[in-house]
């Protein structure tokens, strides 16, 4: 059987051979295309509204409000939240993963930890901060927290209820990927549980790992349901001013600062895909 | 050539009867991890669920019990909403194509850029992580100038997709990464390309069969999105099954009834993920 | 080439690879689609996917289904193209022809769109139902727990969609702020609506409103004065319903407690000063009061309109109510309708429909609701109004004090600097 191409009496066609291919960026051009439409585009505006005032100028100068101390106050308080329920929710994740993924495959608890996973890592907003409320909250069935109402334990507690789950499903296919046949070599060499992990097993997951974490912080950052249920007569983090900015309807309200905010969490998390992208090298250096 | 297997799975040729030594400590060590980690991970998901379905079993006076917030589900005159079950099924079409149109997006361009366009990898990465960065309430500022737009060619709630496919994304990709770096895509492809596979087969028949947990995931998590989302239908004046059941619950002064939707929409869709990780796992047993 | 030939070729090629494998045709003809597949050597992929693939029928499956949803959708009719009126344009129903002629209109449009009007809120809900059984025209109700500003923000963005929201109930300030998206309309009733409640052209019309109380549970006995929610009986029970820098009912409850401190409209420290003192002695809740916080016991006291902390709407038995003697400050919304409605006769008829002194009509329906009508004075006058539920309204003592646009938006600048502090 030859891959050269041939025609019924035999002859090779004149292009056989010397085919122009497309440079190969080009099989990603659909998938760009669709992003650029549907999520560049929307970005664009709302970038665009940040540096405009309200009658529609240009006004660059908007970009220094984010230095305003009251705004960084926002920024930082969302930094908080995001890291700390990020960090909890990958370790617990990874943790309920491991043990989920190192179980029967076809077993009924993975089915159920994965369906269940599933329903709650999308599980948010005023239902849950209810339930927590009327769990731990002022007059909880279980107990009464008294750090309830502190920032950022008591909302960071209620954000791991879904970062947990959602690190749960994006951890485990890399756990899966993990062969048997590398554990049973390192014990070969004995190594023990402790020398796989570091060595072996740790750097192995740890991009995807890191990789959860990303995502686990980028989903807290624009949370802010659940948030505004909990308590909003502060505003702890940027999205509650964003939603205040985009709703006041005591002539507070401003497009252009809501957008400007939002430019801000962009920007945000530009710089911590920054570190990301840096651990991510230091992580994956031995691989490939 | 040594069976791809994995830490889920027991090797084909597994000894009979139970592992003894080293083995059967270990095993019973991670017995115990396992069923401690299950214990307190249920119960840490599970109590306020309870609390919350407590709540919605309520009386007009606590302490009492009723099921009229149930009842209301099925039994309300909606003033100004449409029926539940439209609700539902344009839901479930919203959920069916979108999952379809994600597969087909991010599946092929993310084994495309593994294997020919690495240095896109980050951008992807960046571009995937985008759209959690930026609040929905911003977000809709954007997306209604597009939404007016394609309002000229359909007024679905259907055409909520393509919003929904974006949002998506940044799960959707984190499982199917997690998914990809487990297995050797460049051996796999050349593989399959060196005996005359197309692109098509070497994507649909020879790698993602070996992603199947990541694609799996990627699929609950965008299902359990598109049942869950509530916010971008809501501000763009759709009626998804949560805005139906959010208009339910503010359509009567029994404050139960907010729960009683939340807890049953929990349910449903645990019920459906439940259903489809069937789907996934299905001719595992027939390998040999 | 003609379209014909053209797929016909895509046809063989589609099909010519047979069991044997790809085999290339000679000289491709210069059809479009064929060229450039065969060019950068796609043609194999497309003819794996699409006919020889055991996933075609689910490609083909989903396909359909895309096509079938957006297809088949319905795309509501916009409006009635065979009257000669354009009720879009009429100012009275008398211009237009007439109330006979306004309700054809109106049932030919079929529908009304309306937003941010939640069931339980002054009775809307038998409102709406009310008005759909009477004109048999179909009511959608979106985004129920928006603010008015979301719901101007609506009518911007879906400006020019059969979606955009019809008529809108806003607070005042917002109205104020956006008249150029209304059209100007006098209801029949209009001489019946006071003159400082209502914009001379007709752009916007007070509809109810109420006065500021406190609602609160019976385990607290009877509350005679405010300075009783320092007491240590009250700890982490004192709410608000929203956050007074977004929400106009929290503002209005921080000025209660202002103007019942001492303070004047102009002047909302005094009121920020109580609540700092609330939350000094641990008495301030930060939870945003809703139905269910309430029933659950988590915001035994709210700040809130009286018809919204009427047991009913509350759904919390023995429900009391207290508003500090003295202390009448009132709020009313206003209606107003989208200049570029899509259903222009049904949004008209609908506000024939709320200004009406009917006894099932949207004034009486309110005063049902608990809310305060605008045209109530005239209605008590005439007769037409419901006196059992009149005398059911809370009783308010002391000269009534409407926040003007700059007072509000003076207390508004003064929250947002220092809302935080007081209360953080």
């Amino acid at each position: 059987m030859t891959v050269a191409a041939t025609t019924k009496t035999g002859v090779r066609p004149s292009w056989a051979g010397r085919r122009p291919h497309a440079p190969t960026w080009v099989g990603t051009v659909p998938f760009l295309a669709y992003v650029a439409i549907f999520l560049l585009w929307p970005t664009g505006i709302v970038v665009v509204d940040a540096l405009k005032n309200p009658n529609g100028a240009w006004a660059f100068s908007n970009i220094s409000e984010l230095g305003n101390p009251l705004v960084r106050d926002y920024f930082i308080g969302s930094f908080k939240l995001c890291l700390l329920s990020a960090a909890a929710g990958a370790v617990f994740g990874a943790i309920l993963a491991y043990a989920v993924a190192s179980g029967d495959p076809d077993g009924l608890i993975r089915r159920l930890y994965i369906a269940v996973s599933g329903v709650l890592a999308q599980f948010g907003g005023v239902t849950l901060a209810f339930a927590f409320l009327v769990t731990i909250g002022p007059v909880g069935l279980l107990f009464h927290a008294s750090w309830y109402f502190d920032f950022p334990w008591g909302i960071g507690l209620i954000y791991t209820y879904f970062q947990i789950p959602l690190m749960v499903l994006v951890f485990m296919p890399a756990i899966d990927g993990l062969k048997v046949q590398w554990r049973e070599a390192s014990e070969n060499l004995g190594s023990s549980a402790w020398q796989y992990w570091r060595y072996v097993g740790g750097p192995l997951l740890a991009p995807a790992f890191l990789g959860g974490a990303l995502l686990l912080f980028a989903n807290a950052l624009s949370a802010f349901a659940t948030i505004q249920a909990w308590e909003n007569q502060i505003a702890y983090i940027v999205p509650q001013q964003i939603s205040t900015a985009m709703s006041s309807e005591v002539g507070l309200s401003s497009v252009n600062e809501a957008s400007l905010l939002a430019l801000g969490l962009v920007i945000m998390v530009a710089v911590v895909m920054t570190i990301y992208a840096l651990l991510q090298r230091r992580a994956a250096r031995w691989l490939r | 050539m040594a069976a791809l297997t994995s830490v889920g799975e027991t090797p084909i040729a597994a000894p009979a009867g139970r592992p003894r030594g080293m083995q059967a400590g270990r095993r019973r060590r991670l017995n115990t991890f396992r069923y401690v980690v299950f214990t307190l991970f249920g119960a840490f998901f599970l109590i306020p669920l309870l609390a919350m379905l407590r709540f919605s079993l309520e009386g007009a006076k606590l302490g009492t019990w009723s099921l009229s917030a149930w009842r209301q589900i099925a039994s309300y005159q909606g003033s100004g909403i449409p029926p539940l079950l439209s609700s539902i099924e344009i839901t479930l079409e919203l959920a069916v194509i979108t999952c379809a149109v994600m597969l087909v997006l991010l599946v092929p361009t993310m084994i495309w850029v593994q294997l020919r366009v690495r240095w896109l990898t980050r951008t992807i990465e960046v571009l995937c992580l985008l759209p959690l960065t930026i609040p929905a309430i911003v977000l809709v500022v954007g997306l209604g100038e597009i939404y007016n737009r394609i309002q000229r060619f359909s007024l679905s709630a259907l055409m909520l997709f393509w919003i929904y496919v974006i949002l998506a994304l940044p799960y959707a990709y984190r499982a199917l990464a997690a998914g990809l770096g487990g297995i050797d895509v460049k051996t796999l492809s050349e593989a399959a390309r060196s005996l005359g596979a197309s692109w098509f087969t070497v994507i649909v028949r020879v790698i993602a069969p070996n992603m199947r947990q990541g694609i799996l995931n990627a699929v609950l998590l965008t299902f359990s999105l598109v049942l869950g989302e509530f916010t971008i239908a809501y501000l763009l004046l759709y009626t998804n099954l949560q805005v139906e059941l959010y208009s339910i619950s503010r359509n009567t002064p029994n404050a139960g009834v907010l729960f009683s939707t939340s807890f049953a929409a929990l349910l449903f869709a645990f019920a459906l993920l439940m259903i489809l990780s069937y789907a996934g796992r299905g001719r595992r047993r027939s390998r040999g | 080439m003609s379209h014909a030939k053209r797929f016909s070729c895509i046809y063989h090629a589609f099909s010519a690879g047979g069991e044997e494998g790809w085999r290339p045709s000679p000289a491709p003809p210069p059809g479009m689609f064929r060229a450039v597949a065969i060019r950068f050597g796609m043609g194999k992929f497309l003819e794996e996917a699409l006919v020889r693939s055991p996933y075609r029928f689910a490609f083909a499956g989903v396909a359909a289904a895309v096509l079938l949803a957006t297809g088949c959708s319905s795309s509501s009719s916009s409006g009635s193209s065979g009257s000669s009126v354009n009720w879009a344009n009429e100012t009275s129903v008398s211009a237009g022809g007439g109330m006979n002629a306004l309700v054809t209109a109106a049932k030919k449009e079929g529908t009304l769109n309306v937003i941010a009007l939640p069931p339980t809120w002054a009775n809307y809900g038998t409102i709406i139902n009310t008005f759909e059984k009477k004109y048999g025209i179909t009511v959608n109700s979106t985004l129920p727990d928006g603010t008015s500003q979301q719901e101007v923000d609506a009518v911007k963005q879906e400006n020019g969609s059969p979606k955009a929201p019809d008529v809108l109930d806003i607070g005042l300030a917002v109205a104020l702020a956006n008249t150029k998206l209304f059209a100007p309309y006098e209801v029949s009733t209009w001489s019946d609506i006071p003159a400082a409640q209502k914009d001379p052209s007709g752009l916007w019309y007070e509809d109810y409103g109420g006065y500021m109380a406190i609602g609160y549970e019976s385990k607290f006995g009877t509350i005679t004065s405010l300075s009783q929610l320092l007491t240590p009986k009250f700890k982490g029970a004192v709410a608000l319903n929203g956050n007074p820098t977004a929400a106009n009912a929290a503002l209005n409850g921080v000025m209660l407690a202002n103007l019942a401190e001492g303070g004047t409209p102009s002047n909302i420290s005094k009121g920020v000063a109580f609540f700092h003192q609330l939350k000094q002695v641990g008495n301030f809740n930060p939870i945003s009061a809703t139905g269910a916080t309430i029933k659950a016991g988590s915001t035994p006291v709210v700040f809130n309109w009286d018809y919204l902390n009427l047991s009913s709407y509350v759904g919390v038995p023995g429900w009391k109510v207290f508003v500090p003697s003295g202390v009448a400050l009132g709020g009313y919304y206003a209606q107003a309708i989208n200049k570029n409605a899509p259903h222009p006769a049904a949004a008209r008829l609908w506000e024939e429909f709320l200004y009406s002194q009917a006894s099932t009509g949207g004034q009486n329906l309110w005063l049902q609701g608990g809310a305060r009508p605008v045209e109530q004075q005239a209605m008590t006058s005439a007769g037409t109004i419901d006196t059992s539920a009149a005398t059911a309204l809370p009783t308010v003592s002391g000269t009534p004090v409407f926040l003007s646009q700059s007072q509000s938006s003076d207390a508004a600048t003064y929250l947002a600097t220092n809302w935080a502090n007081a209360v953080g």
